[in-house]
Order: structure tokens, then sequence, then C-alpha cells
């Protein structure tokens, strides 16, 4: 399939960038890694009339660990940071859900930006940046920098809450607490499709007991989904295989998921319940505390 | 809108410029502008891996890539593999071991192979597996396929023994 024509610019600076999109903003679309738009072009699910390039734009592609968080520019290759070093001392559940994204040729020029600003519910990073309580800073000329919680970053199929003008400039993840056990578990139908569900976990335990929980699943939602139900269940609960049953039976309560070729509704809950538990247990066995 | 681009990278150690157009993939550029149709396109939507070229060094899949995203890059395609016209050691491997069929899938493995054993030259069935889970083949099986990169990787590894054996030896004289 050929693309549709466009017209390309390949900026080197952010100043030049912003001023590309205050000027184009609605008819333009970001290029990072092309590994989702160049096949959406390519299907004709999307036909911006200007491509701004960020591969040649500088500052974008740090990758550092600050106090108490990380810090990954929207440029950083998901393969970059699935051997980065910091990401695996200090960002565990990054490290884990990374390896599962498409395959090594794809991660090797995907990046992790470009995941995040491309929304896709059933991919694993945004579920990753809901579980950690992540924080994107956008930029566009005229408004300057902000930052947007991860939890109302997310906004619907493909949506989320940059503006057309803004560019996703970096994401900083809370680093690592100690006590603090994770895991991510996903269903696909072949290794490496997007996931039919995935589910992130974020377990905190002190004195054997939960002392905070984070859930987030792929998949069923229109966006990553935070399931605090099944959080408030397991906060201040012994370490117990019916607690996180309990825990999973809640996540998986209520989800409306979506029914396709994949997989039905009905069985994207049974995953969700299933993919939960096993999370939990896992993160928990990190913590050495085995239910 | 149908402006070309100079772009400008080298292409199996040779420096090749071209003018394109934007919306043009890298395989397709390399197919039609220079020439190089041992890159094959099978799905032409990053699903299949036939068309995996590497882009410094590193495996990318040419029709996910703009011709112009290319400047400045080095690029390998599976012309890229053999030595003054022989064969190198993973395509003897792949050889040796029936490790294709029609043929159709065989740029894309041989190329994310080459990859994967410049990282790790030792890997381990399970590592070839999961590497090469992005390609597809409908004729093989696979099986031949993996068992083509791990004798590739063995027979690297003997060559290497040869050549540090060789060294040890006594030098003939002059």
């Amino acid at each position: 399939m050929k693309l549709p024509p466009f017209a390309y610019f390949a900026p080197s600076t952010l100043e030049e960038t912003l001023a590309l999109l205050r000027e184009h903003g609605d008819e333009s679309k970001l290029l990072a890694g092309g590994q989702s738009l160049v096949p959406l072009l390519a299907l004709r699910l999307a036909r911006p009339s200007v491509l701004v390039d960020l591969g040649h734009v500088a500052g974008l592609d740090h990758l550092a660990a600050g106090e108490g968080s990380v810090t990954i520019g929207a440029m950083v290759t998901e393969r970059r940071a699935e051997r980065s070093e910091v990401v695996g001392a200090q960002l565990p559940l990054l490290a884990e859900a990374m390896p599962l994204i498409g395959h090594q040729a794809i991660r090797n020029r995907g990046t992790v930006g470009g995941s995040i600003a491309h929304a896709d519910p059933s991919a694993e990073l945004p579920a990753v940046a809901v579980a950690l309580e992540a924080e994107m800073v956008a930029e566009s000329a005229q408004r300057g920098r902000r930052t947007i919680p991860a939890e109302s970053f997310f906004q619907g199929f493909f949506t989320t809450a940059l503006e057309p003008d803004e560019v996703l400039v970096e994401l900083r993840l809370p680093a690592g607490e100690s006590r603090t056990g994770v895991a991510f578990e996903e269903a696909a139908r072949r290794h490496g499709d997007f996931a039919m569900v995935g589910a992130a976990v974020v377990l905190r335990v002190e004195s054997d007991r939960i002392a905070d929980a984070r859930i987030a699943l792929a998949g069923v939602a229109d966006t990553p989904l935070r399931r605090p139900e099944a959080e408030r269940a397991l906060r201040g609960e012994e370490v117990t295989a019916e607690a996180f049953e309990d825990a999973a039976t809640a996540a998986a309560r209520d989800l409306s998921p979506p029914s396709d070729l994949h997989g039905t509704a009905a069985y994207r809950r049974h995953l969700a319940r299933v993919l939960v538990r096993r999370a939990l247990v896992r993160a928990a066995q990190r913590l050495g505390v085995s239910p | 809108m149908s402006d070309v681009v100079e772009v400008s990278f080298t292409v199996n150690g040779v420096a090749r410029s071209v003018s394109v157009e934007p919306r043009k993939t890298l395989a397709d550029v390399l197919r039609e502008d220079l020439g190089l149709t041992g890159t094959h396109l099978g799905c032409e939507h990053g699903v299949c891996g036939a068309c995996t070229v590497l882009v410094n060094g590193s495996s990318a899949r040419s029709c996910l890539m703009l011709g112009v995203q290319a400047h400045g890059a080095e690029i390998t395609t599976i012309e890229g593999l053999s030595v003054d016209g022989e064969l190198n050691t993973l395509q003897q491997a792949m050889w040796e071991s029936h490790g294709f069929q029609c043929g159709f899938c065989t740029p894309g493995f041989l190329m994310q192979i080459t990859a994967l054993l410049a990282e790790e030259p030792n890997p381990t069935e399970a590592q070839v597996r999961e590497v090469l889970s992005g390609n597809l083949c409908r004729c093989t099986g696979y099986q031949t396929i993996v068992e083509g990169a791990l004798r590739a990787a063995a027979s690297a590894r003997s060559a290497t023994a040869t050549v540090r054996g060789s060294d040890l030896a006594p030098k003939e004289p002059a």
C-alpha cells in the first residue's frame, strides 16, 4: 500500500517544530518513530496534509534518573528504554512491559513518546504510565510547557489531552519505591500482537499488609483503565490468595470491553480477572511475600 | 504536495543520493530508485517482516519507514550480505539447513538474524525464536530457519576458533 501525499517538514529544533505546529496544527501530524503512523497512512486511516518529522529535533532523546523519578525524552526508542540500565534499576514495571511491545524491529524504531501520544488503549506503555501515575510534559509555542498527569492525559480511543499545536516533550515516571513489587501480564493471540487484555500492577507491602495497590488495565475500554475499587479492596489486607482473588474479581466487575474477532467481551472480562490475579501474585512474590 | 526531497544515505557501504517523494517508503526507494529488489514487500503495513533491513545496524521494517527518514543513515540490505559474490556464513548456514522454500520471506529473516548475531553471537534457541517472532514464513514451519540461525552462530564460532588457532601456528619462513 502506498501512502497518500503530504507536505513533509524535518525541523532540527523544538522551536521550529512548535512554529510549524502553530501554522499547520489541525491538518498536521507529528512523525516520531512511525511504527503506528505509517501503517495508518498506508491504510488511509489517517490523511494529514502535513507531516512534521521529529527525527532530527535536538533535545528529545534524553533518559536520566532524577530525584525520585526517571525522565524519558519523547523520542527515546522503545528498544533503548528496554535496554537502559536506569529503566532496569528504577522502573521495573516499564522494563517488564517493554519486551511485550511488538517485535524487536518495531521497538528499534518505535518511540516511548510516540506510543504514549498515539494512545492506543490496547498498548502497554499507556497502561504502565497510568499505573505509575506518570506525568507527561507538553510544549506549545503560545502556552509554553505544561505537565499533564497520566490520569487525565488519555481521553478516548487514540485521543489525548495534547492540543494540535503541542508536542509531547518528555515523560516523568516515579522511580521504584522500596517495599514495592510490580508486574505486567498480558494475553495476546500471537507473540508481539497487541494484547487482548493487559494488566499492570504496583503493590506496596509494609509489615505483611498491603499498604497501597495500583492496578491499570489495557484493552478493556477506550483508554487505559485504573481499577480504584479493586485497589481499595486490597488496602490494609494481608497478602493472601483470597485477597488477590477478591481484588481481581473487583477489577473485572462492571467492565464493558470491546468484542472483536480476537476475543468476546466476556472472554476479555475473564482475562482481566485472571491477569490481575496473576500480576498481583507475581508482584507479591517479588517482595518475598508469596500468598 | 508531490515535491521531491533530496535524500543521501549509505546503502551496503556505498554513498547514494536520491530525489524522492516524502511519502515513498524506504522499501520502495530501495526497490524502485536503487534497483535493490532483494528487499521484499509482503504486507506493506508492518506485520510480516519480509522487508526488514538494517538501519545503523539495527533491524527495521523498511515499509514502516519513509525514505526521507533514512537521510544520513547507514542501510544494509540483503544484497549487502554476500562477500565478493560468495555466500556469507549466515547465508551458507541457511542453505545447509534448507532454511527456506519459496524464499519470499528469506531476506527479512536473514537481516533480522544478522542483527541478532551481531548483538548476541551465541544465542539460545529461545532467543532466536523470540527475535524471529516478528517475521512470518508460510512455507517452512520455522524449524529449519531457527536451525539455520543456530548453525550460523556455531560456524561463526568455529571460524573464529580457526583464525585464532592459525594465529598461534608457527609462521612459515618467507
